[in-house]
């Protein structure tokens, strides 16, 4: 069949749903919003509308990104606004289906705001602030159309790429994507267009793709949104990718641990063969190519190329020297192009509308968009896609809402386990590959977790080593045992017992594990340690010299303390929630824990009724009045 | 016990097609998925349909995170540690439930009603903590939800075995 026809096709059946005479429903199901319930709201949904006789369609979705806002359900009426509803429940669903479906009431009440675009135009929701900010590229279909029909991809442009593409020489397909200036997504920032080229003029039959979707950063997530959202974006820029380089076979290296994403991607893969989108002789030309999925097993290391060239021949995950580069010896000792979910999914753009028109949005060493994923202490949590060089200030104040419950921002971790942790005085650090690089962070994959007063720097940094030190694959030694030392040391001034020299022996042994490891892991792991040590010294000290945990989150400096004043007697609360039976009255009523009991659980201050708010932490311990720290040998109650 | 009519027959997993060691991980994730770990058996029987040592299946198999080698609980219990979840007082969540079932990381209860587990960042960072029990995720979890959220369960269940039955 044509590309013409299946176009042709595919824009009516879009048109017969989304402008036609039937009221269309959308239910984002990607994994976020099943976690919020959405999977029950669709169940609730379908059942509300059965029976009923009006022109009703249901979609599931992917995510528009708004995930503090899961579920989300948008309905969108003929000649009516569509309208996008929040945090909808199960028991909401019969009054949006009575109100808005069948009636004229809008629910104003429920709704977040109003969703326009949509097809050509992104997808976006004006009411709120944070789309001011954004621009959508790679989160164009969103949330909007249905990654489960290939259809409303291809109604929406898709797939055009890949049919010009094939009427292009691949010298000027690589040369165009040279154009835009396009970095890999992956962290690193490499040339896309060199990596291509590299690949290209190996003079091989057999080459290979592998498209990256090894995401380990525990807080990113953008790559399985992508993939869960709008699989057919990142096959066309693979397939499109793999006439350039001369490939006829791609992988799709994707986590275990994103069973959503890899059966939404088997679907839209099937789609895709089925309308000779992939396979043989795509659309009529000479060209064959076809995807697998490959299932990655859990090893962060993973992510880096040629570890993940060994995952995939079935060995142990661990990387070799560079050069030679996988394009040029890869997978099976073949030229392999291993690319970003990302990175391949804004060729299918590059390509439509030329690298010029790409290098128009972000920096100039930083063309196009970046895709982040928020977490941590902020209002609103989500995926956020803006133009390179935008402020991080932007990022955590107007697109995330600031910190939640106004407590005093701290910093941002940026990059996950390799990246680092900036202050508030670096807010203003626009987000690209170079600022960041030069700030001791690095653009990563793009998780940024933002931490509040509640937040110790050192436990942070303990975590991100502890994560790195477990994830090391043992090649290198100063990774493998430098990054064990690291954590001791950590472990030792979250107890208590750091000292000034251990401090600069954590400075020492960070930049020696970066300098003495072969991969990414290892040249990154120092980094949440490094930053943390270049902008919160301060608290590093308060642990070592005072004994005092600022933020008051390490255990063994820490005590939970219950105010004599504010303890309301008569009340059990904590004296029931606690595990340990550390709380006990004393000859008052009022409660008192014994820190030599205290497990440190917090449940005492979590069941606390917040009109008493009497349980309270302090760090140094010693804070604690010596007349309140054990029960007495006799107690006093006792008869 | 459900752990009895486990399948344990590989034929469905060892067909012919997979005869590469490329094939080596897949494999070995069907197996967990059909027997909820892998034995001692299944991967010698591995390591000869594709003709590699015994000790290469094993250093595969224990590189990567995915795969266990004891059985897991009926109810899989696994605490999130991801970033945001560690960060809003993930650790807690996992002492808590540790507590609770009277286990230790990686163990299974006496009644292999459940296993604990902690895992990297199962993607629900908008919800942290979290921890799932059975695949359920319960979201904002802390250390008083914990108790209530496994009370809920074992009522839930007729005729389960109550916390006596836990070592």
């Amino acid at each position: 069949m044509s590309f013409e026809k299946i176009s042709r096709q595919a824009v009516s059946n879009w048109e017969a749903l989304y402008k036609g005479r039937i009221t269309h429903i959308l239910v984002g199901t990607a994994t976020c919003g099943r976690a919020a319930g959405s999977m029950a709201v669709l169940e609730a949904l379908r059942r509300e509308l059965e029976g009923l006789d009006a022109a009703v369609a249901i979609s599931e979705v992917g995510c528009m990104g708004l995930c503090s806002h899961e579920p989300l359900v948008t309905i969108i009426k003929p000649d009516n606004f569509s309208i996008c509803y929040h945090h909808v429940t199960p028991q909401m669903v019969p009054r949006l289906v009575q109100g808005y479906v069948i009636g004229d009431d809008p629910c104003f009440d429920l709704a977040l705001g109003s969703v326009t675009g949509g097809g050509q135009e992104p997808a976006i929701i004006p009411e709120l602030e944070r789309f001011a900010y954004e621009k959508r590229l790679l989160l164009r279909n969103s949330g909007y159309t249905s990654p489960l029909e290939i259809d409303h991809y291809l109604a929406c442009g898709g797939y055009k790429a890949l049919a010009k593409a094939l009427t292009m020489a691949p010298g000027a397909l690589i040369e165009e994507v040279k154009r835009s200036g396009l970095r890999g997504r992956g962290g690193a920032g490499f040339p896309t267009a060199a990596k291509w080229r590299s690949c290209y003029t190996v003079k091989i039959d057999i080459k290979y793709i592998v498209c990256n979707a090894d995401e380990g950063d525990p807080g990113a997530f953008m790559d399985r949104v992508l993939l869960e959202s709008d699989p057919h974006a990142v096959i066309e820029g693979m397939a499109i990718a793999g006439y350039a380089v001369g490939a006829q076979k791609g992988f799709f290296y994707i986590r275990e641990e994103y069973p959503l994403a890899v059966s939404r991607l088997q679907t839209a893969l099937t789609q895709a063969e089925d309308k000779g989108l992939l396979g043989k002789n795509i659309l009529g030309s000479k060209y064959n190519f076809d995807i697998e999925i490959v299932k990655g097993a859990g090893a962060f290391v993973s992510g880096e190329e040629t570890a993940m060239t060994a995952a995939m021949e079935g060995r142990r995950s661990w990387p070799e020297h560079r050069p030679p580069y996988p394009a040029e010896t890869g997978l099976w000792g073949r030229p392999t192009l291993v690319n970003n979910v990302k990175t391949l999914a804004y060729v299918p753009l590059i390509v439509n509308n030329g690298g010029n028109w790409f290098k128009r949005t972000g920096t100039k060493k930083s063309p196009g968009t970046a895709l982040f994923a928020l977490a941590g202490k902020l209002n609103y949590t989500g995926l956020a896609e803006v133009p390179m060089g935008t402020t991080l200030r932007t990022l955590v104040y107007d697109i995330g809402g600031g910190t939640r419950g106004n407590k005093q921002f701290k910093g941002v971790q940026i990059g996950g386990p390799s990246g680092g942790c900036l202050p508030e005085a670096l807010l203003d650090t626009p987000v690209d590959f170079d600022s960041l690089k030069e700030a001791g962070a690095i653009m990563g994959s793009g998780g940024i977790i933002v931490m509040d007063e509640d937040n110790c720097m050192v436990d942070a940094a303990k975590f991100f080593t502890d994560f790195s030190q477990q994830e090391s694959c043992g090649k290198c030694t100063p990774c493998r045992i430098g990054t064990f030392h690291m954590l001791d040391i950590l472990q030792d001034i979250t107890k208590g017992q750091g000292t000034l020299e251990g401090l600069n022996m954590l400075e020492e042994l960070g930049r020696d594990v970066k300098a003495g490891s072969l991969c990414g892991l290892g040249k990154m792991a120092p980094n949440p340690v490094l930053t943390t040590l270049r902008y919160y010294k301060e608290e590093y000290k308060a642990h070592v010299l005072e004994k005092r945990c600022p933020a008051r989150v390490c255990k063994d400096l820490t005590a939970y303390y219950i105010l004599p004043e504010k303890c309301e007697r008569g009340c059990d609360h904590c004296v029931l929630a606690c595990p340990a039976e550390a709380v006990f009255s004393d000859e008052n009523g009022l409660k008192v824990v014994d820190q030599s009991k205290c497990t440190k659980c917090g449940s005492c201050q979590l069941v606390c009724p917040v009109e008493y708010n009497a349980v309270i932490r302090l760090s140094p311990v010693s804070l604690v009045p010596e007349n309140r720290r054990t029960r007495p040998e006799t107690p006093s109650k006792e008869p | 016990m459900e752990n009895d009519s486990r399948n344990n027959d590989l034929s469905r997993v060892l067909g012919p097609e997979r005869r590469q060691r490329r094939h080596l991980i897949d494999i070995l994730q069907d197996i967990q998925a059909e027997q909820g770990y892998l034995s001692r058996q299944a991967m010698l029987e591995v390591s000869k349909f594709l003709d590699i040592p015994g000790s290469s299946v094993w250093g595969v198999a224990t590189f990567y995170n995915q795969f266990r080698f004891t059985p897991p609980g009926r109810k899989p219990v696994k605490v999130c540690l991801g970033t945001a979840c560690h960060l809003a007082g993930g650790q807690l969540v996992l002492e808590a439930t540790a507590r609770e079932l009277a286990i230790e990381i990686g163990g299974t209860t006496g009644d292999m009603e459940f296993s604990l587990e902690r895992v990297a960042c199962i993607g629900c960072c908008a919800l942290a903590p979290v921890l799932t029990i059975g695949g359920e995720v319960h979201p904002r979890m802390t250390p008083p939800r914990v108790e209530e959220a496994f009370v809920n369960i074992k009522a839930a269940a007729p005729g389960a075995p109550g916390t006596e039955s836990l070592p």
